[in-house]
């Protein structure tokens, strides 16, 4: 078995684990639960000892006849974006189960089936960035949505099931719309020759302008459903109010950069000619969600949407920096997936340790914690300097990529998104100076500050945003080949410097 | 060039030091201040020892740079983590590493009391680490990372007692000032990279050459936005006077000395993009003039001696934007008023400072009042910025301000009656408002309350005073004996063609004149200032109240961005819940509606869409199927 197989077969024997556990142990399972995430993340980091660097194209690659007669198979195999993703996840999950050892208690259904849901959850992120399938793909896409529908709905706050619902309607319909067009591009394939589902083999077919459009956007919707981009974000803030940290970092650190990989995987590679031609639209679209959300941000009376919204803003970083079709702007973009998922992970887990001290989400009800709780308070700021692209914080480097990437093709575009850090700087201080300035509010007395644990869960967040701000050098020379071989696909190239020499 | 391997030092040093001071905590409360007062003067060490070491290099061998790693390359995108040390950044060095050592020593005593005096010091240690990469970082990208550093590092100081709900507010106004001139910086690097291919200074340099005279204007512009957000100038300049929220050390260093400078280093290593555009010149000199007589003008008004102070760091970097945009001589005109200005501005808040700690923290002027018999040493030394920062001669201003008037009047023509009738009328107003700091605070009866036993300071805040009042006197004589900071920028600037324009006036006539003025307006103030209210008086003369009122800045950020912006978020988060979330919840409602129908064969738990969406797949197998058959 090679080793990605184990990254994704290891949460499951995990999962089988949790199954002859005893119910009321919950010490038993939380542990079995962080031994399984912690052994996937060793195996997923002896990957990098048998990846090629440098290289592009898929590794570790492996494939299994599934559906022989649709030609659908069981084929994995990773590049530098799926690569840097999959790290990002198994690296998240141990953090996860730590930083919120208690999450899972007082829920609707056991600490067990939370932590079993978690594991499923952890396979099927690792599988979904694994496929090279994209019927396999699809598959895991929408399978991920069972998980993530139970631990909103069974271990949030509020309005849980109503979120959890909300969530799930919203990605089944962006899952059929990806459906259709899954089931389009094989029949296309299928009219050249022999039908096929690998997305190297589809790269190459030769498919009409039109029916590349169609079946451009039938996957770009779903992705957008999935990163949320404005218009179709409403179901995420809701979500984050809903979810527990964990969950919530799960789903926007990680689950949501499905869509935005997506984009790049399937979007870029297989519709180059729909890609041109949708491109300028999408940027508008990013743009939207990149001063809209954080103008949102702004706005929010609770922590957890004020969260979420400004992770819409960010997905619109992203998903500018790829339509903006540069080596620069894909790059930035892989990059900011990953630091965005620190960075929004760096947020819930502390923004939850507040919530849980307070037993409050309203960004009013603190005050003045910096006197009272200063580690606490530290680990905040940092987040929020990650969130507003601080220089020597790891999502600068990808922002900056991003901005840079996009002004030599769309300087307009640069001009309107670099707005988007002045806003970034309103929100996070001004949720830094309600939360952590001023006179002690009541109510927060008897706030103490992090305990050893919490400080063990954060410290390697904290630890990944600052390694990746001053040296980037190692992400980005993973990512860079797959970046390189995606504009070669497109056929489109950097554009030269202005000034002649 | 030559490699220097120990330039980087200069900036880990005291970077270790403030990690260390923070993530210490507690532990390090009782030698916190001591180990980062001795980081902050090896770090003078070094920049004395770089100095002495650039004395013998000759040429092009003068400059040193050392590349550290490679810190981003994707594409054509390559930048480097690499230092350069030549003589325009040594000045900043210098100037940083020693001022800043001199206030590590003096926020000793005048932190004392302080319980968190030791991340007071942490914060220190990373100005001085950003402030020195702003000023040695060889990209426009690693210039940014120190430019942004400073910013948070100021953010943290201003806000150093936020439990003050006023101090929170003013920290995250300057923050955000700044952000929007970033927004300028981000902009000059990206339109750089897209001309040039390159983010580097001499990359730019190379390519400023054959570029178009918009991309030259666009460029120039996007600087001096950036300029003016960290340099307090017109139209950013609001949240300096606010900044003095922070400790009064603080105040001294950052926020007159040297951060606040940041955007005249900036436009000076720019040159070679001010130079190849008229345009950019003329947004250059326009900002200066009009920032060196707001600041003068909101000076007059100031009862808080801090804000006083303030206001005249506008004005005064306003005379050093001036110059910059006053052609190749004005840049080292500028950068010797900038030196000249660290001394005798620090000096003079470390004396506000002082006057503080020996009034129980009474920052209002009008309950001073003959304070020189109490503090002798703290009179003089402030005295002796006074005379400086007037241009008497032979004090420090002197040689460095009449140097930027006269070249402002050798503009020529109108333009240059205009600006240097500009910076004329600005040192009659400095004239008259320092001499009314100086009379209010150190002159006349005592106004203040039996309560107060105003007293001097103990020898670690006169210490530095002294220092720097030395500083005050002969900064200017010797930084102009023989042109020596001419000569020496030279290679950096090109500034050996000494006057541009044809000569307007001889230096001396120059000299008389702005002699002149300062009599004026130093007179006035003496005599207006002869008896002192307690209270600020009502009745007071229009231009006063404008005056008061910080010409109304505030009020217009408030009615232009402030509150349209507050009504806009929330109406997008109105049209957010009722019109986006509206329509999709009207859609919910509607497909609702219609599997109410349906309902029969729903049994209304959610594992029926898990299953539905698994049909959903062998549907659409079996469609494929066919299809394909």
């Amino acid at each position: 078995m090679n080793l990605l197989t184990a990254t994704i077969v290891l949460p499951l024997l995990g999962v089988l684990a949790l199954a002859f556990a005893p119910r009321e142990n919950t010490r038993l399972i939380k542990q079995i639960a962080l031994g399984t995430s912690v052994l996937t993340l060793i195996v997923s980091l002896l990957m990098l000892t048998k990846y090629k660097f440098g290289v592009s194209g898929f590794q570790l690659v492996s494939s299994h006849s599934w559906f022989k007669f649709f030609n659908i198979n069981f084929a994995i195999g990773i590049d530098g974006l799926a690569l840097v993703l999959i790290l990002l996840t198994t690296v998240l999950v141990p953090i996860v189960v730590v930083g919120g050892w208690n999450e899972s208690e007082g829920g609707r259904w056991s600490v067990k089936t939370f932590y079993m849901l978690i594991l499923v959850l952890e396979s099927f992120m690792v599988g979904v960035f694994a496929a090279t399938d994209v019927f396999l793909f699809y598959v895991i896409f929408e399978a991920m949505l069972v998980p993530v529908y139970f631990l909103i709905g069974g271990y949030g706050r509020g309005d849980r099931a109503a979120a959890a619902l909300k969530f799930l309607l919203y990605s089944l319909f962006g899952g059929l719309l990806m459906l259709a067009a899954v089931i389009g591009i094989f029949m296309v394939s299928a009219h050249q020759g022999a039908g096929s589902f690998d997305v190297t083999a589809l790269s190459h077919i030769k498919i009409s302008h039109n029916t590349q459009d169609w079946l451009f956007l039938g996957f770009f919707i779903a992705f957008a459903i999935k990163a949320p981009l404005f218009p179709f974000h409403t179901w995420l803030p809701g979500a984050a109010r809903s979810a527990t940290p964990g969950t919530s970092i799960l789903v926007l650190g990680v689950l949501d950069k499905v869509g935005t990989y997506g984009m790049i995987r399937f979007c870029l590679t297989l519709f180059p000619e729909a890609t041109k031609t949708f491109a300028p639209y999408i940027i508008v679209l990013s743009l939207l969600s990149i001063i809209y959300g954080a103008f949102l941000a702004i706005g929010q009376k609770d922590l957890n949407s004020l969260i979420a919204f400004t992770s819409i803003s960010h997905f619109g970083f992203i998903v500018l920096g790829i339509f903006a079709l540069t080596s620069q702007g894909i790059t930035g973009a892989s990059l900011y997936m990953v630091n965005h998922g620190f960075s929004t992970a760096a947020l819930f887990l502390v923004g939850g340790w507040m919530i849980e001290r307070r037993k409050s989400t309203q960004i009013a009800d603190f005050g003045g914690l910096q006197r009272i709780t200063p580690v606490m308070a530290w680990l905040f700021f940092i987040a929020g300097m990650s969130a507003l692209a601080l220089p020597g914080l790891s999502s600068f480097v990808s922002e900056f990529l991003v901005l840079v990437g996009t002004f030599t093709r769309y300087p307009a575009a640069a001009v309107i998104g670099t707005l988007g850090i002045v806003l970034a700087a309103l929100y996070v201080l001004l949720l830094v100076q309600r939360s952590l300035h001023g006179p002690l509010k009541e109510g927060n007395e008897d706030t103490h500050d992090l305990v050893l644990r919490e400080k063990i869960a954060i410290a390697p967040v904290v630890l990944a945003l600052v390694l990746l701000g001053f040296y980037p050098k190692p992400a980005i020379h993973i990512i860079d080949p797959m970046t390189s071989q995606v504009l070669s696909q497109v056929q489109v190239s950097d554009p030269s410097p202005l000034a002649g020499k | 060039m030559r490699t220097s391997s120990h330039l980087v030092l200069l900036i880990a040093l005291p970077l270790f030091s403030a990690g260390l001071l923070l993530l210490l905590g507690r532990i390090a409360d009782k030698w916190g201040h001591l180990l980062a007062t001795l980081v902050s003067a090896s770090t003078f060490g070094i920049g004395v020892a770089e100095f002495v070491a650039m004395h013998s290099h000759t040429g092009a061998n003068r400059a040193a740079t050392q590349k550290l790693f490679e810190w981003i390359s994707v594409g054509t995108f390559k930048v480097d983590a690499s230092l350069l040390l030549d003589q325009l950044s040594i000045c900043f060095v210098l100037l940083i590493t020693g001022v800043g050592t001199l206030i590590h020593i003096y926020s000793i005593a005048y932190m004392d009391h302080d319980k968190d005096r030791r991340r007071f010091f942490a914060y220190l240690n990373l100005f001085i680490a950003a402030m020195l990469l702003l000023v040695l970082g060889d990209s426009y990208l690693n210039l940014y990372v120190g430019w942004e550093g400073v910013g948070l590092a100021s953010y943290l100081l201003i806000g150093f007692w936020n439990q003050n709900p006023t101090y929170a507010v003013a920290a995250k106004k300057a923050f955000v000032a700044n952000r929007v001139g970033d927004v300028g910086l981000s902009l000059a690097i990206m339109i750089s990279f897209a001309q040039f291919g390159s983010v580097s200074f001499s990359g730019v340099k190379a390519g400023a050459s054959h570029a178009s005279p918009a991309a030259l204007t666009a460029i120039g512009a996007m600087l001096l936005l950036a300029a003016a957000g960290k340099s307090a100038q017109f139209p950013l300049q609001s949240w300096l006077g606010d900044a003095m929220a922070g400790p009064t050390p603080v105040s001294a260093l950052i926020h007159a000395a040297t951060m606040v400078t940041a955007g005249v280093y900036l436009i000076t290593r720019s040159h070679f993009i001010f130079d190849a555009s008229s345009t950019a010149r003329i947004l250059v000199v326009t900002v200066g003039t009009i920032t060196l007589l707001f600041g003068a003008i909101v000076g007059t008004a100031k009862d808080d001696i801090k804000k006083a102070l303030a206001a005249s760091t506008m004005s005064q970097i306003g005379y050093m934007i001036l110059a910059t945009g006053l052609g190749p001589v004005g840049y080292a005109f500028a950068i010797m008023h900038l030196l000249t200005h660290g001394f005798f501005k620090a000096g003079m808040f470390l004396g506000a400072g002082s006057v503080m700690h020996g009034m129980d923290d009474e920052v209002n002027m009008r309950k001073y009042g003959g304070l020189a018999k109490f503090m002798p040493i703290t009179a003089v030394t402030f005295g002796l910025g006074y005379l400086a920062i007037l241009g008497v001669p032979p004090f420090a201003g002197f040689y460095s301000k009449d140097k930027i008037i006269e070249t402002a009047f050798n503009q020529g023509g109108g333009k240059g009656i205009i600006l240097g009738g500009a910076a004329l009328l600005g040192a009659a107003i400095t004239a008259f408002y320092m001499t009314r700091v100086v009379v209010l605070t150190f002159a006349g009866a005592r106004r203040w309350k039996d309560g107060s036993h105003p007293h001097e300071s103990s020898v670690l805040m006169w210490g530095p005073m002294v220092v720097l009042a030395i500083g005050s006197i002969a900064s200017g004589f010797l930084l102009s004996m023989g042109s020596s900071l001419v000569n020496w920028l030279q290679p950096v600037v090109n500034a050996s063609h000494a006057t541009g324009g044809e000569e307007l006036m001889k230096p001396l006539v120059v000299s008389l004149l702005a002699l002149g003025v300062v009599l004026i307006g130093a007179g006035f103030a003496i005599t207006k200032y002869r008896t002192v209210p307690e209270v600020a008086p009502e009745k007071v003369s229009i231009f006063t109240k404008i005056a008061r009122k910080d010409i109304y800045q505030d009020v217009f950020n408030d009615a232009v961005l402030v509150k349209p912006g507050t009504t806009l978020t929330e109406g997008l988060v109105a049209t957010d819940h009722h019109v986006i979330d509206g329509a999709v919840r009207l859609v919910g409602w509607v497909i609702s509606e219609i599997s109410d129908v349906l309902r029969k064969i729903q049994n209304g738990y959610v594992r029926t869409y898990a299953l539905t969406m698994f049909a959903g797949v062998f549907i659409g197998a079996v469609i494929l199927w066919v299809v394909t058959a």
